[in-house]
């Protein structure tokens, strides 16, 4: 009997450690996280993760703008996170309850805090941009060595985008991420707010829209491993997953990624806490613990991504810090721009800009 | 507090009355159950999204405001035409996908017709033993993800796909078939999705048919064709119209498959339903739309029921 007891007191110790620890759920990118991230954190500090993932800012806002969504801790792109905080679904993050938040990129941190117009929104987890990956020989192959390959010109010129029609050009189906660009290209300021550089960036989609295989977002990953299309516009990270799947399966297909000279649009992935946050303690816990410089560094050696953590760059893999793609040169770093929140009327004319691209009408 | 035999007492008053409203409404309140179930499962989104589709958008969570408030200054509402307006004033944008959307699912209708008649057919004529197999054969893909198949039939139909590699292998063609991207992928989609469920009806109908009227047919000196004209159709064309319905209905709103194996060009109302949600993140037009098109799908049922009252009567 005494034995029984002893049994139940050590079993009720442990299940209330147990719920000491309490639990932490995280909503994140889908193969945004090195694969031994969370089983780690949960082993240090006994936490209980659900670890949940999407794959687009839209799904996520959707969850976050019903309310109650039951996460403590998610990772917006910055223009998402402000609309977000406008609505009321955010709460501040107090960076003095963070150990580890000194070892933040501050010039990247800024930039971003700039954007949302606070210091308070979150910190970067990475960063990245938008740019065009191609298949290097096939290009070769039909353009020669006039081939732009470091400008928007090579997929949104009809003159070098009908030369491609037939080894396939796949655009991002991402209007806020490609709209802005195409601006650019056209030689005007990519953070342009006005409804006729949109509808004028529209007409130059429209010219080579017969030319185009298709409008996905993630599709472009697999067919860009395989050799189904040649270039295409894609998010940085996505075009090195490409490069690297075709590297793997030994396909003879060398996939390159290029910032434009025209410049292009920089973006932040923050850590943010959702306004009803049930386990704020621990999403604390879990983004300092994703802010030491070891995890953030094998975080970015698994996805390709350039870190907002600067101290993670000593343990960074020099192939990613050397690469222009992911980090770029200075003079590329010039010509990056940070695209505005955009009114909700301005986002129905893009949107509506957008749907009579892609579909042709 | 109530003494424990006076709670049993009373519990036992409640048993006793609940059993003798059981015993004399028993059959009211087997149905009650599924009715509730419906109310608060069907009815009750049903009217949320009628009404979210009268408010008005707006930055905050939820991103609409509400329809009426009770305040100090006592009952006031917001209630709004304009979603409804604006699908008026853009009528081009949202006409095309709404035609293409009727295109596409009325001829992946047709189309799970033409391969759904002779599959059931042939297993309603089967003996009894192969029936229950290949009903089970039917059915058996429903068991499996529909994503997976789809994913399955992209790398049937892709460029690099099996069945352009083994057509370049034989020599039958020197460029690989676009496929994907195609009217024709998503009818191969529609098909391998919605099949079973024109089969099914076709099937309870034809295996309820009498031999004995195709044998008499037969002996009046009618031929095939004129059998199935003037006995099997009919006898059928009820279940044909529920095939129907349950293959057009949910091909019409289809989002997943002309996402994953259209192009951009086959826009349905799906996508442009996914685009006010969360592109324009303007849930008031989302719901507008949503009631239209049940309002458009209501309309072939309706028909369909008018239908058969007819035949009905008729027969």
């Amino acid at each position: 009997m005494k034995k029984l007891l002893s049994t139940a007191t050590v079993f009720a110790l442990a299940s209330s450690a147990a719920l000491a620890e309490g639990k932490l759920n995280i909503y994140n990118w889908s193969d945004y996280i090195a694969e031994d991230t969370i089983a780690n954190f949960e082993a240090e500090t006994g936490i209980d993760v659900t670890y949940d993932v999407y794959d687009s800012n839209e799904v996520l806002e959707a969850k976050m703008l019903a309310g109650s969504s039951g996460y403590d801790i998610v990772v917006p792109t910055a223009d998402f996170l402000a609309r977000g905080r406008e609505a009321g679904a955010y709460q501040d993050m107090d960076l003095s309850r963070l150990a580890n938040a000194g070892n933040q990129d501050a010039a990247i941190q800024s930039q971003a805090d700039n954007m949302l117009g606070t210091k308070d929104a979150g910190l970067v987890y990475m960063w990245g941009t938008t740019g065009i990956a191609y298949n290097e020989k096939m290009i070769q192959d039909r353009l020669g060595d006039d081939a732009p390959t470091n400008s928007w010109s090579l997929v949104l010129d009809p003159k070098y985008a009908s030369k491609l029609e037939d080894c396939g050009i796949a655009i991002l189906d991402a209007p806020t991420d490609v709209l802005p660009n195409v601006i650019a290209y056209l030689g005007k300021d990519g953070t342009s707010t006005n409804r006729k550089d949109f509808e004028a960036a529209g007409e130059v989609l429209n010219s080579v829209r017969p030319h185009l295989r298709y409008i996905h977002s993630s599709q472009s990953i697999n067919d860009m491993a395989n050799g189904d299309i040649c270039a295409a516009i894609m998010w940085s990270g996505d075009a090195f997953q490409a490069a690297y799947r075709a590297e793997e399966a030994e396909n003879g297909h060398v996939i390159n990624y290029v910032i434009p000279d025209e410049g292009t649009n920089m973006w932040f992935d923050v850590f943010a806490l959702p306004v009803d946050a049930a386990n704020l303690d621990n999403a604390y816990k879990f983004v300092d613990y994703m802010m030491r410089p070891d995890v953030a560094a094998n975080n970015v050696n698994y996805v390709w991504y350039a870190s907002g953590n600067e101290a993670a760059k000593a343990n960074i893999d020099p192939e990613i810090l050397e690469h222009p793609g992911i980090y770029p040169t200075d003079a590329a770093a010039q010509k990056l721009f940070v695209i505005p929140v955009y009114s909700a009327k301005l986002d129905r004319t893009i949107n509506r800009v957008w749907s009579r691209f892609s579909s042709g009408s | 507090m109530a003494s424990p035999t006076k709670t049993m007492a009373m519990s036992a008053t409640i048993s006793a009355t609940i059993s003798g409203v059981i015993t004399r409404h028993g059959r009211k309140l087997v149905i009650l159950i599924p009715l509730i179930w419906l109310a608060i499962f069907f009815l009750a989104p049903l009217v949320e999204m009628l009404q979210v589709s009268f408010t008005t958008a707006r930055r905050g969570v939820p991103p609409y405001d509400p329809l009426w408030s009770l305040g100090e200054d006592g009952f006031s509402h917001n209630f709004n035409l304009e979603n409804y307006l604006l699908l008026y004033d853009y009528l081009p944008d949202y006409l095309g996908p709404t035609l293409n959307s009727l295109r596409l699912a009325f001829f992946s209708t047709l189309i799970c017709l033409f391969f759904a008649y002779p599959i059931a057919w042939w297993i309603a004529r089967s003996d009894e033993k192969m029936r229950l197999i290949l009903l089970v054969l039917v059915m058996l893909p429903f068991w499996t993800s529909s994503l997976l198949r789809m994913y399955a039939l992209i790398g049937l139909l892709n460029p690099n796909g099996f069945i352009n590699s083994a057509l370049l292998a034989i020599g039958v063609i020197d460029q690989p078939l676009q496929m994907m991207q195609t009217d024709f992928s998503i009818y191969m989609g529609m098909l391998l999705t919605y099949l079973p469920l024109m089969i099914l009806p076709l099937y309870a109908s034809l295996v309820r048919l009498d031999d004995a009227l195709i044998e008499a047919a037969a002996d009046l000196g009618a031929r095939g064709v004129e059998i199935f004209r003037t006995v099997v159709l009919p006898h059928s064309l009820p279940s044909v119209l529920a095939g129907c319905l349950l293959v057009f209905i949910p091909a019409v709103g289809e989002f997943v498959i002309p996402a994953l194996l259209g192009g951009p060009e086959q826009m349905m109302l799906g996508k442009v339903l996914w685009t006010e949600f969360f592109r324009n993140r303007d849930w008031p037009v989302a719901a507008a739309i949503a009631m239209i098109l049940l309002a458009i799908l209501t309309l072939p049922i309706i028909l369909a029921r008018y239908q058969d009252g007819r035949i009905d009567r008729e027969g």
